[in-house]
């Protein structure tokens, strides 16, 4: 088990020492204090049994900026194991090969922003969980524990290429819960989908959709003042929620200590003694705090609904003051405005290629923004919000990509695939396992029909850990049905002519 | 006709009255226009807001000729079961005029006039203008019967610069919420349309008696009368929004009942009645990307939708989403051929069909002489998302590509000329 040293802990443990009223002589050792009951072990990396594939004869586009002609891709036990131009790499033994000559490999896509299992098809009050609106701040929920695995948008994602999605709770309140980063192989339950090891996140939202939400029932927050106040008081409490555990640490130290002594002096049979009683209960838990205080620490990737300029510059603030840092604004249609604060800060964006006007704080759209972010150096990424967008997240990041040339900013193929894979992976805090064709890396590929830029172009075929979980040729409706879809349909068969 | 006459006597005023006399040869393009087979090289020639003429001839003498080699020029675009022009921001009532406010609306308010909310300055036109798109029908929604549409062509300050038809089509609904509007059943919501069109035709046969105070107690206003009895006389079509193969039958039914032109929008099951829909030349308008079972009313939304109307003989419109969502005409074209359906057939269901089913494919629809000049330079296929629209032309006059949008980019383009207050300020407090 690998624990993870937070600065808190390094605190608690520095306070223990300092503070204690027994100065540990130099033969016995400091206690360890006790662990803190949110630190928890990484996920362990199941091991996948897919079968060794090649894909031969095609464009690979590996999102690391290389566009390989005549390439081969070779996956095996989960695993890419070569990615390189036919004469690089040597087709191993045994190996089943899939011509895919004329046609294009790209690194499975990535959605940062979906609310596909909460808010899923048919939309109706009985499937509307995405967002657990009746508090301003409800960092405890997790979208995982309502995520419905039988949604048929899924399905649908998948045909559009879609491998790895984050799914978010929210965005009525100011801080909404835990996302949840799934990999899109179809299961019974979430825990079948989770993607292994990925790292938690905390979806925050600002500007209208918090203070319409509140203020229409007359109550806080119905300004953006609000907003950023709901935001700073539950960060402090996250701050003083994780003092008091470190106070809980350190007594609990001091508690060994004269424990530790009581045990030997009564060894001993050394009189009066005193007995310091049972240990120091630890604080009452608070699961959202906890979230808020993983937020702090890094461990908790934040990411956050932010339409306009000045609200996300403010959000960099509030954040500086009460250390945490924002992975990633999402919507962000502004952010082209503060392109140099948004680098200076290395704070990806998550954004659409040309949607606007549903909002006010939408009016200000501009079909260059991945452009123009792309060119200053930030990280952009073309996200959904959408069961519609995500089947095409190829075609949104060739919109985005064709009116940056449009307006002169010369953006490649290969940039314009970072904004749906390698990018988004980053977001996510998967980078290093997913997003680009790169030996070792998850096989999660797509093998298009033509140009993935290109309208006219589907995903053939879909890997995700090596194993084949969408294949155009098997059918004319290839889709796998969820559980909601089987029988729906019985009766087309009958009757009519 | 009417509104079109108005804005030729007044010269077009949109851009310089002077260039709305210019003779203008778009020349060396591929003229691809639905129907007819593409035309390579070609000059097509522009005077007076209309097409002159469209062949492989020289350009006239003293025309402005514009080199289109390597383009594909095409008809404008026209949205459709939009509402374009009537919202500006959608969340923002004060600058909505799509349908009426408040709790206790009427749902049926067949005299509601699109034309009477529509504003040319829209920011949003612009921004669709850019993308091909040079008309559209200005479609008011929600409620069983939600009003008229007009016909607009996108350029122009006034309505008169602007108006092409100001009665297109009566537009109803069987949507879940207009279902929940009228009783909450698909029982009440077809009955009140009867009762409604009941009473229309009793006023219709019977006006004096109706003005005497004659009649039995009619459901609606005289004003929606005259509305619903304009559908009756067939004056202009039926517009109703539906989505499950059951309710398109009914609402066939219906139609066939009360002798009204019908027209389907929505219709994402409407694949499944394909036939009856051709038996009746019913046309149907869709966005063929709607592929989710996203009520119980579309479980069967499927992706070729399109494709299996059109080889079933069922006339195809293809509509966008929204207001602000009509430059993605061609994405939905696009990929309405990606699963199946004929290029020419998608080229058709943006331009003359939309043209031929609201009246005004004596104008608009095809790239032909005579016909008024709404006509797109393309920098390649127009269905290909990494393309653009490099000159439209509305009504022959060269409109600028610019928006809102475009404006906002070139402002931010260099941050250093940016206004950016008090520069080198530090951060209040350092990063940890």
């Amino acid at each position: 088990m690998r624990r993870t040293v937070s600065p808190i802990l390094l605190a608690a443990a520095l306070l223990g020492a300092c503070g204690a009223a027994q100065q540990p002589t130099a033969s016995t050792p400091d206690p360890d204090p006790p662990p803190l009951p949110w630190t928890t072990a990484g996920g362990q990396l199941a091991a996948i049994d897919s079968p060794l594939v090649a894909l031969v004869g095609g464009t690979v586009m590996t999102a690391t900026g290389r566009v390989i002609e005549d390439g081969v891709v070779v996956m095996e036990d989960g695993r890419l194991r070569a990615v390189g131009a036919r004469s690089e790499v040597e087709i191993p033994e045994g190996a089943r090969q899939i011509d895919v000559t004329g046609r294009f490999v790209t690194p499975g896509l990535i959605d940062t922003h979906s609310h596909m299992g909460v808010y899923p098809s048919p939309h109706i009050r009985a499937t509307s969980d995405g967002n657990e609106m009746s508090d301003p701040t409800t960092p405890e929920v997790r979208a995982a524990d309502a995520f419905w695995p039988q949604d048929p948008q899924l399905p649908r994602a998948i045909a559009g290429g879609v491998t790895t999605v984050q799914i978010l709770p929210g965005s009525g309140n100011l801080i909404g819960g835990a996302g949840s980063i799934l990999k899109l192989h179809l299961g019974r339950t979430v825990e079948e989908m989770e993607f292994p090891g990925a790292p938690e996140t905390l979806k925050m939202a600002c500007g209208e959709n918090p203070k319409r939400v509140y203020g229409g029932r007359n109550s806080f927050p119905m300004t953006r003042m609000g907003n950023v106040f709901g935001y700073r008081q539950a960060f402090q409490q996250a701050i003083e929620y994780g003092r008091s555990y470190s106070d809980w640490q350190a007594q609990h130290v001091v508690w060994q200590r004269g424990h530790q002594a009581f045990l030997e002096a009564e060894a001993s049979g050394e009189e009066g003694a005193e007995d310091p009683g049972p240990a120091p209960a630890p604080p009452a838990r608070d699961f959202g705090l906890e979230r808020l205080l993983g937020a702090r620490e890094g461990r908790v990737l934040i990411q956050m609904h932010c339409y306009r300029a000045e609200e996300m510059a403010r959000m960099i603030q509030v954040g500086d003051e009460l250390g945490f840092r924002i992975r990633s604004f999402h919507h962000a249609v502004e952010a082209y405005k503060i392109r140099d604060l948004l680098a200076q800060n290395d704070i990806a964006i998550s954004t659409w290629a040309d949607w606007w006007g549903f909002k006010l704080e939408a009016y200000d759209t501009v079909e260059e923004n991945l452009a123009l972010l792309t060119q200053a150096g930030v990280r952009g990424i073309l996200h959904s919000d959408s069961a519609m967008l995500i089947q095409r997240l190829n075609q949104e990041a060739g919109k985005a990509m064709a009116a940056g040339r449009r307006a002169g900013i010369e953006i490649t193929d290969d940039q314009a695939l970072r904004w749906i894979t390698i990018n988004a992976a980053w977001a996510l805090g998967v980078q290093d396992q997913t997003g680009s064709l790169e030996e070792g890396k998850m096989a999660d590929v797509v093998v298009w029909s033509g140009h993935p830029f290109s309208v006219y172009s589907r995903a053939d075929l879909v890997f995700i850990d090596g194993l084949t979980v969408f294949d155009r040729s098997e059918g004319p409706d290839p889709l796998p049905r969820t559980d909601f879809e089987l029988g729906q349909d019985l009766e087309l068969t009958t009757g009519g002519e | 006709m009417r509104a079109l006459g108005i804005a030729l006597v007044l010269g077009l005023s949109f851009a310089s009255p002077v260039a709305a006399q210019e003779t203008v040869a778009l020349v060396g393009g591929r003229v691809w226009s639905p129907g007819a087979e593409p035309i390579e090289g070609a000059t097509l020639v522009i005077r007076d807001g209309r097409i002159v003429s469209v062949g492989t001839g020289a350009a006239p003498s003293g025309a402005r000729v514009v080199d289109c080699a390597g383009t594909i020029l095409t008809p404008g675009f026209v949205g459709t079961q939009t509402e374009l022009g009537l919202v500006e921001i959608e969340m923002e009532p004060s600058t909505a005029d799509h349908a009426p406010e408040g709790e206790h609306r009427d749902p049926v308010r067949a005299s509601f006039a699109a034309i009477d909310g529509y504003n040319p300055l829209s920011t949003a036109i612009p921004v669709a203008r850019r993308w091909g798109v040079t008309s559209v029908v200005t479609t008011p929604d929600g409620g069983l019967v939600s009003g008229t549409s007009a016909w607009m062509d996108l350029a122009g300050r006034t309505l008169d610069d602007v108006l092409v038809e100001d009665r297109t089509a009566l537009h109803a609904s069987l949507s879940d919420g207009a279902i929940e509007s009228a009783g909450g059943a698909r029982s009440t919501a077809l009955n009140l349309l009867r009762e409604v069109f009941d009473d229309a035709r009793l006023y219709r046969t019977r006006g004096a008696a109706y003005d005497r105070r004659q009649l039995r107690e009619l459901r609606v206003s005289r004003l929606d009368l005259e509305r619903l009895g304009g559908a009756l006389a067939d004056d202009y079509p039926l517009v109703v929004a539906a989505s499950r193969s059951t309710d398109i039958l009914r609402v066939i039914a219906f139609a066939r009942d009360y002798g009204l032109r019908l027209v389907i929008a929505g219709g994402q099951e409407a694949w499944m009645v394909a036939p009856q829909l051709a038996a009746a030349d019913v046309p149907v308008i869709l966005r063929p990307m709607t592929n989710l079972p996203a009520s119980f009313s579309q479980l069967h939304a499927r992706y070729d939708n399109a494709a299996i109307l059109n080889r079933a003989g069922v006339r195809v419109i293809i509509s966008a989403e929204g207001a602000h969502g009509q430059r993605n005409l061609r994405q939905e074209a696009g990929n309405a051929v990606a699963t199946g359906l004929p290029r020419d057939a998608a080229l058709r269901a943006l331009t003359l069909e939309p043209a031929r089913v609201f009246g005004v494919d004596d104008r608009y629809g095809t790239l032909a002489a005579g016909r008024v000049a709404n006509v797109v330079v393309w920098t390649g296929d127009p269905f290909e998302l990494t393309t653009w629209a490099r000159q439209v032309f509305v009504r022959g006059q060269e409109v600028p590509t610019t928006s809102r949008q475009t404006l906002l980019f070139e402002r931010y383009r260099d941050l250093s000329n940016v206004r950016r207050g008090q520069r080198g300020l530090p951060r209040v407090t350092p990063r940890e």
